[in-house]
């Protein structure tokens, strides 16, 4: 207790690998909304966070949205100012853009695209894996 | 019969099952997150291009331009405005919804 005190009051608490996995497309649930909500919270605690998008997760990156037929917040451009608080780890997997006929180019932002071995070997280097 | 689907043909079986079930003639009306199988390129685009023989595909144009996939979609998929869903319903005497 007295350490996580220390932790909090000093700001040179333990930094742990956190990695955010995105498999839900966005706006038809609100899963992504508040994903990436979560994570622009963590960037206030110094963490190393890395978002990870698979499945149709891919989807919440594609250019070009336009949500105003929809009367929704368009928040895809928020990805684009993430770097603005130092998170810049973001991975995509291979296979889950090749199944949906996508590319890097088809995305708001630069990202590493890992193949699933890789992407395995990333998440077992993680302290703590949160998935929406 | 207007069959109306909403769920992600990659995340659930809606759209697998609708098409299987659906009798010929029938309209299959993509909504929300399932608008994303009627876009080129994807594992979905084989299962719509072979269901079009037999029934008429129609995805929500809103909900294409949400998702940044108004280019992408197949040829032959018909765009309807929130003005052609209601034309729709009201063209049909029974609505299934895959939900």
């Amino acid at each position: 207790m007295s350490d996580m005190m220390d932790d909090m009051e000093g700001g040179e608490g333990v930094v742990k690998k956190f990695m955010f996995v995105n498999r839900k497309a966005p706006h038809g649930t609100i899963y992504a909304l508040e994903g990436l909500e979560v994570v622009l919270v963590s960037a206030a605690f110094d963490q190393d966070v890395s978002m990870v998008f698979a499945d149709d997760g891919v989807y919440e990156l594609i250019k070009g949205m336009n949500t105003k037929g929809i009367e929704v917040k368009d928040f895809s451009k928020t990805y684009r100012a993430l770097d603005g608080y130092d998170i810049e780890k973001l991975y995509v997997e291979k296979a889950s853009m090749d199944a949906r006929g996508l590319s890097e180019a088809d995305l708001i932002v630069d990202v590493t695209v890992l193949d699933s071995a890789e992407m395995a070997n990333l998440m077992a280097e993680q302290d703590v894996v949160i998935s929406y | 019969m207007l069959h109306i689907v909403n769920k992600s043909a990659t995340e659930r079986n809606s759209l697998e099952s609708c098409l299987r079930m659906a009798s010929k003639g029938s309209a299959v009306l993509l909504i929300e997150d399932a608008v994303y199988a009627v876009t080129q390129g994807g594992v979905a685009a084989a299962q719509i291009q072979a269901a079009m023989a037999d029934l008429q595909i129609y995805a929500l144009g809103p909900d294409l331009d949400a998702r940044g996939m108004s280019a992408r979609v197949l040829d032959g998929v018909k765009v309807v405005d929130y003005g052609g869903f209601v034309d729709l319903v009201t063209e049909t005497n029974v609505c299934q919804s895959w939900l």
